[in-house]
């Protein structure tokens, strides 16, 4: 480090913005070309690249419905037809982007049951968007004696609905949520608080994931790609055990779930990670056998879960609560609440208990931990087990908040480290700050861009980041060079 | 089960247009991570942005494929600088981290309905490089053994093939040389590069530039092997699979990464056939592998292939232990 870095970083900053203005140009020039795309859709490399609308059938119970006929219309066209399987789930192709409309057969529902809403078996004006390929179309039923009357005086569903979440991740849980593109008529300023509260519930999620991340590579110095997949695994455990036929309760299946994450990432500490690091492995080593292992784990998941986007069974289909201007699920507002306590339990376990000072001085000095009889290898391994439950219950969130999918720990492990690296890696609390501001970052991003962009944002904070204070807002600078 | 089916198909897949085009992107991986020690893990964005460059020029403005594989060649040089100017000066994994990122950060880019009229969103590019295959002299396919090949796989394979070997030789040739010795001198030891008045950041950004070059050229390769620049193959596992290669045939080996390549996708072809026949053959019962999930067991297969790679033999076929010394400063 020397005196005229800064300089030298400022001018590199004013470089690299004109250079990263310079790539997007071929994307920013589309506004004078009239090309489309007029090919046929290319088949996929992996066959998934199907664009569909996808749901379940379920009765108020939760039990999947079988044989139930569904109809894709557009324009009052029909496009196709399907029938659910025996666990109620149902897939229409759709031929291109474009708004549709799905109509559910209520001649093949079970006579006790009906849609919740009066016209609540056709949902018209689905939008399926470019790019997207799973949209959710959720078809909740109650049973024929308690059809929901509208409140006297109010309109029973065409509200504002909530702000868009992420672009892959629909949150189609509220009445009549299918378009979740915010209406134009809500004010700026009611988007910007919706999607505060958007940004700081993923935020928090991302937060609790990358705990574990920061912590073990602030005790091993060892980026832990695999990281993201244990979020995942923690989520179709909970996804498989809430299920049949086990059919536990989800915060039962989410605490065994939690259990099933922090026992793997203990096993593999013991089992790859330890006796690599006394056989004096490098560092780069053990760091692409964490990508191996990242990539191992991520497609037996794929092979396991498959390519469906699933979603828990319970807390599904909620209304939301509505708090002055914002709308918020009392799901989410749960998960919220909850992530941010496990955030201050996190905060007192590292300054108040004997482990968590361990833990911190092991981070500071390995060596001098060593010599002041702190048992290194014991703490290393609880940071593991702690951080595999975190992952394992921050995926069970996720897949409450949006959905269960195969990839969904290496989505938000970009995230994670761009949080990581922004609050300064190897520190707990770095990670949690550094989280929250991405997961506000990118839900704000969507108030003027693309929510299929939100990643590029938060990619632009860390390259900023680099730039300008490698070490993170609480790193030291010494990490870094 | 037909073994010979098999293994004609492996033999096929050893040293088809996939192996040829997985080892030049390889060559430019081997002088980031071999040569310089260079930690990219970002190499498919390299890939993508070569090979959107050259089908954008195509499709959107009309210009030829040569100027378009020029224009891909130019935008992999601004990655290279906009992903090198923050992290060349911080820890090797900082450029890990950024460079996984960033590529997938721009596939999600290039398949957003934002950049569709340019890009062709999640519809991709194609038939961008008939004039590629206008200049094919092959005109009818060619069977030797087990090596049968149709007119046009053998005219990207030679063509692929042929790039290899060149860059293979200029990769050889930059190493004998001054510029080479300081690449393999940051890579032993940045400080005493530096010590010796070397500039370092600016010699691991030109490693960076040339091997994302090489990268963006195997990424025009496939895509024109396709006739189809699509978002979706240009995937995060593409990265690995690049990474599977360079260890397999050995880092900082000039012959490392075609060894690498012709030896992964003969095993990776054989994995495929062997699974297929016997998961439709009845072999493995469909409960615990049905036949459309056999391509994801290729990446598992990846997977654990890297991490055992790693694990037990570093150094991989042709490398050296000694040489190869894997620790961040």
């Amino acid at each position: 480090m020397t005196g005229n870095e800064g300089v030298l970083r400022g001018r590199v900053a004013a470089v690299l913005s004109v250079l990263f203005l310079l790539l997007l140009t071929p994307v920013a020039a589309h506004a004078v070309s009239d090309f489309r795309g007029t090919g046929p859709a290319p088949m996929g490399t992996s066959g998934g690249d199907e664009q569909v609308l996808f749901g379940s059938i379920t009765d108020p119970d939760g039990e999947g419905l079988a044989d139930i006929g569904l109809t894709l219309e557009q324009d009052g066209a029909e496009l196709g037809t399907t029938t659910t399987n025996s666990d109620g789930e149902w897939e229409i192709p759709v031929p291109e982007p474009g708004t549709y409309d799905v109509v559910l057969d209520l001649e093949t529902l079970p006579a006790d049951l009906q849609p919740q809403q009066e016209t609540g078996e056709r949902r018209e004006g689905v939008l399926v968007r470019p790019g997207r390929l799973q949209t959710r179309v959720p078809f909740p039923l109650i049973s024929t004696d308690e059809r929901q009357e509208p409140p006297p005086g109010a309109e029973p569903t065409e509200e504002p609905e909530e702000a868009p979440t992420t672009d892959d991740a629909p949150a189609p849980e509220e009445e009549g949520a299918i378009a979740t593109e915010q209406p134009r008529g809500a004010s700026f300023g009611a988007r910007f608080a919706q999607l505060t509260v958007e940004g700081v519930k993923l935020g928090a999620i991302i937060a609790i994931t990358a705990v574990g991340l920061s912590l073990v590579f602030g005790t091993t110095r060892l980026i832990n790609f695999a990281h993201g997949e244990f979020v995942t695994i923690g989520a179709v455990t909970a996804f498989f055990l809430s299920t049949s036929p086990g059919n536990l309760p989800l915060i039962l299946a989410a605490a065994l779930a939690m259990v099933v994450v922090a026992l793997l990432a203990g096993a593999l500490e013991k089992t790859v990670w330890l006796p690599m690091r006394r056989r004096g492995t490098g560092l780069i080593q053990l760091f692409i056998i964490s990508i191996g292992l990242s990539l191992l784990l991520r497609y037996l998941m794929l092979v396991l879960f498959g390519s469906r986007r699933g979603s828990y069974s319970e807390y599904n289909v909620q209304a939301a609560l509505e708090i002055g201007i914002i709308r918020i699920t009392p799901r989410d507002l749960i998960v919220t609440v909850l992530a941010f306590a496990i955030m201050v339990a996190i905060g007192l376990m590292l300054t108040k208990t004997r482990i968590g000072k361990a833990m911190r001085a092991v981070s500071d000095n390995k060596d001098l931990a060593e010599a002041s009889g702190i048992n290194v290898s014991r703490v290393i391994l609880v940071v593991w087990i702690l951080g595999g439950a975190l992952a394992g219950l921050g995926g069970v969130f996720y897949g409450l908040t949006s959905a269960v999918y195969w990839d969904m720990g290496f989505y938000l492990l970009l995230l994670m480290f761009a949080g990581v690296i922004l609050g300064g890696i190897g520190s707990a609390y770095g990670a949690m700050v550094g989280s929250l501001i991405i997961g506000l970052v990118s839900q704000w991003s969507t108030l003027w861009f693309a929510p299929s962009l939100q990643n590029l944002w938060a990619l632009l904070v860390l390259i900023l980041v680099l730039l300008l204070r490698p070490q993170g807002i609480f790193g030291r600078a010494e990490r870094a060079g | 089960m037909e073994f010979m089916d098999i293994l004609s198909n492996s033999l096929r897949g050893a040293v088809g247009p996939e192996a040829a085009i997985y080892a030049l992107a390889a060559v430019g991986l081997n002088l980031h991570f071999g040569y310089t020690g260079l930690l990219n893990f970002g190499q498919v964005g390299f890939m993508l942005v070569g090979a959107y460059g050259a089908a954008i020029s195509v499709q959107t403005w009309g210009l030829p494929l040569w100027v378009g594989v020029l224009v891909g060649l130019a935008c992999a040089v601004v990655l290279a600088i906009i992903l090198g100017i923050p992290t060349l000066r911080l820890r090797g994994d900082y450029l890990a981290i950024t460079t996984i990122a960033a590529a997938e950060v721009l596939r999600y880019l290039y398949r957003s309905s934002y950049a569709e009229p340019l890009t062709g969103g999640v519809y991709g590019l194609d038939q961008f490089a008939g004039d590629f295959f206008a200049l094919n002299p092959f005109t009818e396919s060619v069977s030797l053994g087990p090596f049968a090949f149709s007119a046009r796989n053998l005219w990207v394979m030679s063509v692929t093939w042929g790039m290899v070997a060149l860059f293979s030789l200029l990769v050889f040739l930059l190493m004998r040389s001054p510029w080479g010795r300081v690449l393999k001198a940051v890579r032993e030891d940045e400080l005493a590069a530096r010590s010796l008045g070397k500039n370092v950041y600016a010699y691991k950004m030109q490693s960076l530039i040339l091997g994302g070059v090489l990268g963006a050229l195997a990424g025009v390769m496939l895509a024109v092997h396709g006739q189809l620049a699509h978002p979706d193959i240009y995937m995060p596992a593409v990265t690995f699979y690049l990474w599977a290669i360079v260890i397999l045939g050995g880092a900082s080996r000039i012959m490392g990464p075609i060894v690498g390549a012709v030896i992964f996708w003969f095993l990776i072809s054989f994995l495929d056939a062997l699974l297929r026949q016997a998961t439709t053959m009845g072999y493995i019962p469909a409960s615990i592998l049905a036949p459309s999930e056999v391509s994801a067991m290729r990446f598992v297969f990846v997977g654990l292939l890297l991490v055992l790679l790693m694990a037990f033999r570093p150094a991989g076929i042709l490398g050296n232990r000694e040489e190869l010394r894997l620790s961040v400063r």
